[in-house]
């Protein structure tokens, strides 16, 4: 008996995930289609036979006849033309029992293709609450499939559809099919037929629609609830955070702490621990990111938000789903571009990706701190703002204009001038399953880290041997790191950097920060000969920097960092969720680009002032 | 009482639940995806319609109650969808 290959195919809403889930429970892999960046979702499951059935999660699609690369996958498998891809066994339809006007119209192409499929008839616990009468051996008469009700959020809701597979799936056969009459036409006859449906809405959507998309306490509603995510991101994970990061520097002291002095003991302890620390310390952020956004999604709420800010996100050059993923990116832009893959259109996910990095992330926290303490007086003004609380503002505002700014570039900028589509069904509301969240944490934690933690690693550990080698030479005096590659890389970009004022102290700990931004802060105190924990470093540092470096310096190096994509995680997840090296190469140049000629302002311009 | 009149109007003119019925669908340009996906989605001929909210600036994007289904267009979307009251 060998597996059989089930595809779940249905229009985007129709459970077919929570379906999946319950099906596959945890025994799931994810991962990219060849050459897409759209999802691939495979899992298993034995049937009480002890049948063994592979399972694909396919794209949801509202029509075989493809706008989105989602669309596309979902279509090129049914008809098993994807190549690497076999085709599937049998083709189970999802649809939505409170939603089949429109879901069987998806029912009746898919038919269409001759394939063997059978209709699992989901949400029926809702269908029913509702009064929505559906005469099952009706509609299976109507379709010439075999119908199964499934429950995909209740355990064993699925019960039936698994014993129906169990029992029929070697003798499905694809039934004759009307291809020439009007699929609406169909739906409708089918619908008088078998179903009874006693008002067109679910009457607690309607009034929560009333409150939630009303223009004032829509709004309001919405502010309250980006401002409560936005403060747990911060406030939750940084106790997670500090514990990590104490963790990763613990387990590395202990493990350094056995091994001789010397350049085995610096790789693993300056290398591996600390760019393992840098990367793994996002975690908790990104977890409890990604809470909030799949409970938004699964309740239904996602799409209002997008609804609501549609407007101004459009003005802009972006959709009104960009907002999540912006709005993730100011804790860390690594979830917010993975984030992104709620946006359906490919050119207005390109664009949120693009300038999810000029949000201000936390990690750039650690540098404006340095360098706002240092050389911004602690000053009120007008009696009510604190003169460094403007400055810090100032730089998150330069970068939400920026992001604008440069999105209505590229929507200046590109050829294919064709109408951005919203066309965005907003489902009914939902009660999150605890089951599908947790599901899809796991799955967002699994992916970063087995994905970025390898670049991140291998970057690291380059950038190691760069401010290791070569070795000062007997009788040194300046710090090891200045006679390293780093630091003679360093001194060259000096003549780059000297037009907007970095001396080759800041050119060198560019280098190093190359991993993330606050390593910039680590790294500055290196080549300032430095030693301690980081706060004691950072103390001493504004101290040091203070005295030696003007305050159009520091203006300038604030600039650079408003901009500058000194964050490997960013262009690593920029190339796994884009699947393209050029878009990292567009991606890094135009922020460094902007970074130099931002700094070059700043730098010019307060000097004149001076 | 104004469709005793006959009055015709697109659907981003409708005003918020008024009930009206969809006639047809029109493509903006010669091959029009949009057009095409709306009629996928369920605006063809004789489908009750309505606009059940509107985006808190400039009326941006519709609401649109189609069968069991909802929809957010955008203005220029809804243009395209063809009316008459019920």
């Amino acid at each position: 008996m060998s597996d059989s290959l089930i595809a779940l195919v249905g229009n985007p809403n129709c459970g077919k995930t929570a379906l999946f889930n319950q099906l596959t429970g945890s025994r799931q892999k994810v991962a990219n289609y060849a050459g897409v960046t759209v999802e691939r979702k495979e899992g298993r499951f034995t049937a009480p036979s002890g049948r063994l059935f592979k399972l694909l999660d396919l794209p949801g699609a509202y029509s075989l006849e493809a706008t989105s690369p989602d669309e596309v996958v979902t279509r090129d498998i049914c008809l098993g033309r994807l190549p690497g891809e076999a085709e599937p066994d049998l083709i189970v339809c999802v649809a939505d029992a409170t939603n089949l006007r429109l879901h069987l119209r998806f029912v009746l192409e898919v038919k269409r293709l001759g394939k063997p499929m059978v209709l699992a008839l989901n949400m029926m616990d809702a269908a029913r609450r509702r009064g929505i009468k559906i005469d099952r051996a009706e509609l299976q008469r109507q379709l010439g499939m075999d119908v199964i009700e499934t429950v995909a959020i209740k355990t064993g809701g699925a019960q039936a559809l698994v014993e129906h597979l169990d029992k029929t799936v070697d003798t499905q056969r694809a039934q004759p099919f009307d291809l020439d009459a009007d699929p609406h036409l169909v739906v409708r006859r089918i619908l008088a037929a078998a179903v009874t449906m006693p008002s067109a809405t679910d009457a607690l959507d309607d009034r929560i629609d009333r409150v939630v998309l009303h223009p004032v306490f829509g709004l309001a509603i919405l502010a309250v609830v980006m401002f409560f995510i936005f403060q747990a991101v911060f406030s939750w994970a940084a106790p997670l955070m500090d514990g990590i990061s104490a963790g990763v520097t613990a387990l590395g002291a202990s493990v350094t702490g056995v091994m001789p002095d010397g350049l085995l003991r610096s790789l693993i302890g300056d290398g591996i621990f600390a760019g393992l620390g840098s990367v793994l310390v996002f975690l908790p952020q990104i977890l409890i990111l990604f809470l909030f956004i799949l409970v938004l999604e699964e309740s239904g709420y996602l799409p209002r938000a997008a609804f609501l800010l549609d407007r101004i996100m459009f003005k802009a050059g972006l959709t009104g789903r960009s907002f999540i993923p912006l709005l993730s990116s100011f804790a860390c832009a690594i979830p917010g571009i993975m984030a992104t893959r709620t946006i359906q259109d490919p050119r207005d996910r390109l664009t949120t990706i693009l300038v999810a990095p000029l949000m201000t992330c936390s990690a750039r926290l650690p540098v404006y701190t340095l360098l706002i303490a240092a050389f911004i007086p602690e000053r009120t003004v007008w009696n009510l703002f604190n003169l460094q609380g403007i400055v810090l503002f100032i730089l998150y505002v330069a970068g939400i204009v920026s992001a604008f700014a440069v999105a209505s570039f590229i929507k200046w900028m590109r050829k294919d001038k064709s109408e951005h589509a919203l066309l965005m069904e907003l489902p009914s509301y939902r009660m999150p399953s605890p089951r599908n969240i947790a599901i899809g944490l796991w799955e967002r934690a699994l992916i970063f880290l087995r994905r970025v933690t390898t670049i991140i690693l291998s970057v690291t550990i380059l950038l190691w041997f760069l401010s290791t080698f070569p070795a000062p030479p007997e009788g040194a005096t300046l710090p090891a790191i200045d006679y390293s590659l780093a630091g003679r890389i360093g001194h060259l970009l000096e003549y780059v950097f000297a037009p907007i004022g970095f001396n080759w102290q800041i050119c060198v700990a560019l280098i190093p920060g190359m991993a993330a931004r606050e390593v910039a802060v680590s790294a500055l105190g290196t080549v300032y000969a430095m030693s301690g924990s980081e706060d004691a470093i950072a103390t001493q540092l504004g101290q040091a920097i203070a005295a030696q470096w003007s305050l159009a310096t520091a203006l300038s190096l604030l600039a650079w960092y408003v901009f500058a994509p000194q964050c490997m995680s960013t262009l690593a997840v920029i190339r796994r969720e884009t699947n393209s090296w050029r878009t990292v190469a567009i991606a890094a140049g135009y922020l460094f680009a902007l970074a130099y000629l931002a700094s070059l302002l700043t730098y010019q311009i307060a000097r004149a002032l001076s | 009482m104004l469709f005793v009149f006959g009055f015709f109007v697109n659907l981003s003119e409708l005003s918020p639940f008024t009930p009206a019925v969809i006639d047809d669908v029109a493509n903006a340009a010669g091959d029009d995806p949009i057009a095409k996906r709306l009629r996928e989605l369920g605006f063809v001929n004789g489908e009750p319609v309505r606009i059940v909210a509107r985006g808190p600036i400039g009326g941006d994007p519709l609401l649109v109650q189609i069968g069991f289904t909802r929809f957010a267009l955008r203005r220029a979307e809804a243009q395209r969808v063809h009316i008459h009251l019920a």
